[in-house]
């Protein structure tokens, strides 16, 4: 077969799987409260009290909506798999790791994007305004593979225990937040913030959400996209790589 | 390429390659010119730590053949099937599934596997279950519709086929994990304990399936530790022991083989110590099984005679006796307790 029309092929499954994952994991309990309860809680506790206005609550809504629904499918598939035995019976199919892995990876993609249009449309309804609609919307559908792939490497470790893996993420995923410029935009954080913040792939999100929204970025467009690119090709490697070696030895 | 199949590169499991004359005999006499391999293995290793799981075993399985591969908990039988199903990787040897190395893609899509311990997916219904199966290996809807409908009839699933895989019973996520590995209609189906602790419906069910698919041409690789089924199904069996493939025949002279294992079964009209019959001249072991007594022998024509001699001299009434030949059963516990060094 044909190199194109094997990597069309390895695709469609990896669709196929993705497709699995969207009717088992999307209800799942770790997913709904790793993914939705958590960041809404998070969020409200940080703005009920404080005289914040739409235009500079929404863009950082929307980065810690996007980064935690779409990394909250990609860690837990395999591990959750290997504890239901289902995961042998998959790596027997005429599929690489690399199209399971990216099958996972699309499910938690689809989840992030589906759920980043509750905070915009929440914006749009109190009335703030977009002004470049195509950036944002291509800067959501970047982020989201970015996370969707973060999320992937969250369930390297062999471990067949959900929980455990959710555990890792968390350790990750909460700091994340806090330094990414959610609640405090980029530019009035000192430069030792500024520094810790650039190591975070949210960061350069909600830099782009802040832009598009309240028209004020603090790093420039292209330097955003293009970490966020660097980023995803970094985890999607990460990830694919490594559970070569770890899918296995969970078996 | 001896067996006339064009090969293409090796997976995971294809490194190296032994001297043929020991691949021959370890082939148990499959080195047939002409013999067309489903299933070729050479000098096939596999270790966990320092453990050889699998150490240095050669087989081959011949288009259409029905293959049992028998051994004790831990010899080794389900690490050989994950290599040659592409969910391990082999520490050294080769394996080839169809001429294609295992592991590989191409291998993977002429065979299936219906593994030891594996599960459909149970937030599924059955039907959900198939239908994603089919896609994984490329099965055009119309098709897959067509064979779910029909595999689910053949294993009686048709009417549960719209519920969720978790309100299943055992032996009815057994039928449908068939139905999913034959979904892709495969050359070569490995099975792992297939009708291990399933009830006697779903198991007869299963080994009937089984038995029409070879017929029909399927290449069947199973493992059990169901001596009758090994034995009712199989045209070869290879018993593998800590790793090593330890002997590989047909099952009637694996039987015929095991010397020492023929036995006569005997019952009285009154109680008899098993010591009085242990002690008569040609007896290797005395087993009670019911209320009848099995005399394991090399000789048991001589031991009919010692035994109608014993039951005059005391008084005893024989009511049965039988002469049996030693059953597959018999031949694998005498080969694995040999490589044990108990025997």
């Amino acid at each position: 077969m044909p190199e194109t029309a094997l990597i069309w092929q390895q695709l469609r499954r990896s669709l196929a799987i993705a497709r699995k994952d969207i009717r088992i994991y999307y209800f799942k309990g770790p997913v709904v409260i790793f993914g939705v309860l958590f960041p809404v809680f998070l969020f409200l506790s940080y703005t009920i009290g404080r005289d914040l206005n739409a235009d500079s609550m929404i863009p950082g809504l929307l980065g810690m909506t996007l980064f935690f629904t779409a990394t909250s499918i990609s860690p837990i598939v395999v591990p959750w798999e290997a504890q239901a035995r289902t995961l042998e019976r998959l790596m027997s199919c005429p599929v690489t790791i690399e199209t399971i892995i990216m099958g996972d990876v699309a499910a938690s993609f689809a989840f992030g994007i589906s759920l980043s249009l509750v905070p915009i449309a929440l914006g749009l309804f109190v009335g703030i305004s977009i002004s470049s609609p195509l950036i944002l919307a291509l800067a959501i559908i970047l982020a989201a593979f970015c996370f969707a792939s973060l999320g992937s490497v969250f369930s390297i470790p062999p471990t067949n225990t959900p929980a455990t893996v959710n555990m890792i993420a968390s350790v990750v995923k909460f700091p994340v937040v806090f330094i990414s410029g959610i609640f405090i935009p980029l530019d009035e954080l000192p430069a030792w913030g500024q520094a810790i913040a650039y190591i975070s792939p949210l960061t350069y999100f909600t830099d782009i959400g802040r832009s598009c929204i309240q028209g004020r970025g603090h790093l420039p467009l292209a330097v955003d996209f293009g970490v966020l690119i660097a980023f995803t090709v970094l985890f999607l490697l990460v990830a694919m790589k490594l559970h070569r070696k770890t899918m296995p030895r969970r078996i | 390429m001896p067996m006339g199949l064009r090969r293409d590169k090796p997976g995971t499991a294809g490194k190296g390659s032994g001297a043929t004359d020991r691949r021959a005999r370890e082939r148990g006499g499959l080195a047939v010119p002409g013999d067309v391999l489903a299933i070729e293995v050479d000098g096939l290793i596999k270790r966990f730590g320092q453990l050889p799981a699998v150490d240095r075993i050669s087989f081959g399985v011949r288009k259409g053949e029905f293959f049992g591969f028998l051994g004790p908990n831990g010899a080794g039988k389900t690490t050989t099937i994950r290599i040659l199903t592409g969910v391990m990787e082999a520490d050294g040897g080769s394996a080839f599934i169809m001429g294609h190395g295992a592991g590989s893609l191409k291998a993977k899509q002429v065979a299936s596997v219906v593994p030891e311990m594996a599960n459909a997916y149970t937030d599924l219904t059955g039907w959900n279950n198939l239908m994603f199966m089919a896609e994984l290996y490329g099965v055009q809807t119309k098709q897959a519709r067509e064979r779910s409908v029909s595999l689910l009839q053949a294993l009686a699933l048709q009417d549960p086929k719209d519920n969720l895989v978790k309100t299943y019973s055992k032996g009815m996520k057994q039928r449908l994990i068939l139905c999913m590995a034959l979904i892709s209609d495969p050359d070569v189906l490995f099975l792992d304990e297939p009708t291990s602790g399933l009830d006697v419906q779903s198991a007869r069910l299963i080994k009937d399936l089984l038995r029409d698919l070879n017929k029909n041409g399927k290449t069947i690789f199973l493992t059990t530790h169901d001596m009758d089924e090994a034995s009712d199904l199989c045209d070869r069996v290879a018993i593998i022991n800590k790793g090593k493939m330890v002997a590989i025949d047909a099952p009637e002279r694996l039987r015929m083989a095991t010397s020492g294992r023929h036995s006569v079964e005997v019952s009285f009209n009154d109680s008899v110590s098993p010591e009085s019959l242990a002690s008569l001249a040609g007896v290797n072991t005395v087993q009670k099984v019911g209320d009848k007594y099995r005399l394991y022998t090399d000789n048991p024509g001589d031991l009919v005679v010692a035994l109608v001699n014993h039951s005059s001299a005391a008084r005893l009434k024989i009511v049965s006796l039988n002469i049996l030949a030693p059953s597959l059963e018999d031949a694998f516990v005498a080969i694995t307790e040999k490589e044990a060094g108990y025997a």
